[in-house]
């Protein structure tokens, strides 16, 4: 029997707990979790030196992050699977194999998941021997789609070029007529190495890639990185700071939900819709671009605050913005509502229940329509949210309709929260000074961007230098979900039903 | 369905005159005209994008830049394309999958590396995940910088690119 560590509370804002477990207590401890509603957020490994690897997982609990770190002896680094526990470990299991060699016995799954051809299957990049330099190079091994037999059967193959403007994966539809089955997913094919790339940055360069992990998250992704990095330092940011990228990441929200809303008008055939969407869409970008310079807010987020302070005419501006936005979007809503061709696409299809929702683990906007009632900004929300009462947005239905009705509530709260922050916006500086000096630490960032939550782990080395970083975005965990949606739904819904998660390829490969 | 027409009546055209000074509207239908004799037909692959660049690319699509009054079109196959636009650093993943489009465009053809990484793998570099810019894996004719790089950005790459000497002898299709 092991002695166990006390809990480790982590400084900063997100409210989170390190603690070591063994390999022998993790499955128990982490049954006993699930059973009390904890759910999966993360799951990685590290390289500790000669004679150790740790696996981490990060779990949501009530009221914050529990972070359990297991040691695994170098000679044999396995650790009992977890996939029948938590659904979406599957693929964290695998990618952490694929990335540092680490095992998971009695999976359910072997296949490997972000390593197509890049690698060997026995070198393992982010292990602290690899230099991350190229391989030599291999054939690329045939991955083992999931067949389905039967009369009538066939199957579909689709990309990783797909037909629109979309980010490359592999779907593969068996199908009967135009009912789909089975759809198998094979991902990473965006795969850049990020996380062993972290390794030779300094801190504002780590934060300038996290804005880049999905580059449509980029306030979010930045922002988790960023709490990371001042947890570790100790030091909190200026109030101010944390209101304006509170602002940036409801912007973002506004954008991103706008553009959707645009294309789930689009893939029903109703290109006015699109059209009228996307006008909103751009002419809200333009005002990014006047207000600092960039139509996505990149590189907004900066170690100690953020890169621009906003003038009182800068606020007055997205105000204004604001009263229009408001108005023009009601009304598209109602045209929506009001057009039976797309109701008709939109209801009953790609439909997920609150019950397979919470066995697989869905959450963020996808879970939200799904009745999956967790939203960071509610749930274990950081100091401009607690006192902005945030009302979450949910349905029950779990269908196409069901995460468009969650988006139109969504924009409309983020333009509620807009007009909140500016109006109370408090004043002082926006950055910190100077920056405190680097030291050792582990910290942790999460944030509910515009899909979902982004979680971040970091582990900084004795000179400050980025020892581990982990960000995992909320589409590695729904991804599989969208497997379930199309189940009995017809192959030309499927661009509809993808479009209505919209999940990112790019956050998930790494 | 009036709904719908009264809400389009409201908001009127909402393309922009161009007002980028190498080409006003009838520069580029002409130049196009007198190079293809039909629109440009584009085709867009990510090649390990983080998917920034995509979003400038769909805002193309947004009203105000009347993509399709200029002359300009996404195509769905690369066959049917004059014109490939490639975003992201190349992730050794995709590096096949853009060979292989390359070659499935009919010539004359032109690449545009599109963003900081597609044109020399931007903050992803090159590594055992990343081949480091279009331009490793396949001829590019003009590079886009940006981080994304913004639409118009993007129109006066292509502008570039299709204004250039390379097959401007060819005889124009009747």
């Amino acid at each position: 029997m092991t002695s166990m560590p006390p809990l480790q509370t982590l400084p900063g804002v997100v409210p989170a707990w390190q603690e070591t477990v063994s390999r022998e207590d993790l499955r128990s401890l982490c049954l006993t979790q699930k059973e009390q509603g904890a759910r999966l957020v993360s799951l990685w490994g590290s390289d500790e030196g000669e004679e150790n690897f740790d696996l981490h997982l990060a779990l949501a609990v009530q009221g914050g992050l529990r972070w359990l770190r297991v040691s695994l002896p170098a000679h044999d680094p396995t650790y009992p699977a977890l996939d029948d526990v938590f659904a979406n470990a599957n693929r964290l299991q695998r990618a952490t194999h694929d990335l540092l060699g680490l095992l998971a016995q009695g999976a359910a799954e072997s296949r490997p998941w972000l390593r197509h051809s890049a690698w060997p299957a026995d070198r393992f990049p982010l292990r602290k021997g690899e230099d991350g330099q190229v391989y030599p190079p291999l054939v690329r091994e045939p991955y083992p789609f999931v067949t389905v037999s039967g009369q009538g059967v066939h199957e579909i193959p689709v990309g990783p070029v797909h037909a629109g403007i979309i980010e490359p994966g592999h779907f593969r539809f068996s199908v009967v007529g135009e009912r789909v089955l089975r759809l198998d997913t094979q991902l990473g094919y965006t795969h850049k190495g990020i996380e062993k790339r972290a390794e030779s940055l300094a801190p504002a360069a780590l934060i300038h890639l996290a804005g880049r992990v999905s580059g449509d998250s980029t306030v979010a992704g930045a922002w988790a990185t960023a709490q990371a990095l001042e947890s570790i330092l100790g030091r909190q940011i200026p109030e101010r700071a944390e209101w304006l990228r509170a602002l940036w990441l409801e912007r973002e929200r506004l954008v991103n939900h706008l553009g959707d809303l645009g294309y789930l008008c689009n893939d029903v055939g109703l290109s006015a819709g699109f059209s009228l969407f996307w006008a909103l869409k751009e002419t809200a970008l333009r005002t990014h671009e006047k207000l600092v310079g960039h139509r996505y807010l990149h590189d907004q987020i900066q170690l100690g605050g953020v890169a621009r302070a906003l003038t009182v005419s800068d606020c007055q501006s997205l105000r204004e913005e604001g009263v229009t936005l408001e108005r023009e979007v009601h009304r598209l809503q109602e045209l929506l509502q009001e057009h039976a061709g797309v109701q008709d696409r939109y209801v009953s299809t790609g439909r997920v229940t609150p019950e397979l929702a919470a066995r697989l683990g869905l959450v963020g906007l996808a879970g939200r329509a799904s009745a999956q009632a967790w939203d960071l900004r509610v749930s274990c929300p950081t100091p401009p949210y607690a006192q902005a009462e945030v009302r979450m947005a949910t349905r029950t239905q779990g269908d196409v309709a069901a995460r468009v009705a969650v988006r139109f509530d969504e924009v409309f709260e983020s333009l509620r929260l807009i007009r909140h922050f500016i109006e109370y916006l408090p004043s002082g500086p926006s950055l910190w000074n100077d920056t405190p000096p680097l030291r050792a630490g582990v910290g942790v960032g999460w944030v509910e961007g515009w899909r979902g939550e982004v979680f971040v782990a970091l582990e900084l080395g004795a000179q400050g230098q980025v020892r581990r970083w982990h960000p995992e975005d909320v589409s590695m965990s729904n991804w599989p979900v969208l497997e379930h949606a199309v189940q009995g739904n017809i192959v030309p819904d499927f661009p509809l039903i993808n479009k209505s998660f919209n999940l990112s390829y790019s956050g998930q490969d790494g | 369905m009036a709904n719908i027409l009264n809400e389009i009546l409201r908001h009127g055209v909402r393309s922009e005159p161009f007002s980028w000074p190498q080409a006003d509207l009838e520069t580029w239908q002409q130049a196009l005209w007198q190079r293809f004799g039909r629109a440009l037909v584009i085709r867009h692959v990510d090649a390990g994008s983080c998917n920034g660049c995509e979003l400038e690319i769909h805002a193309l699509n947004a009203p105000q830049y009347n993509l399709t009054g200029l002359g300009l079109h996404f195509s769905a196959s690369p066959r049917h394309a004059d014109l490939l636009l490639v975003t992201g650093p190349v992730s050794r993943h995709m590096e096949e999958a853009l060979r292989r489009t390359y070659a499935a465009l009919p010539e004359p053809r032109w690449v545009v590396a599109v963003g900081d990484c597609g044109r020399d793998g931007g903050v992803f570099g090159k590594s055992y995940a990343c081949l480091g810019g279009v331009s490793q894996v396949i001829p590019v004719d003009v590079v886009v910088a940006g981080c994304p790089p913004t639409p118009l950005q993007l129109l006066a790459g292509i502008w570039r690119a299709v204004t250039s000497a390379k097959g401007s002898t060819l005889p124009r299709p009747e």
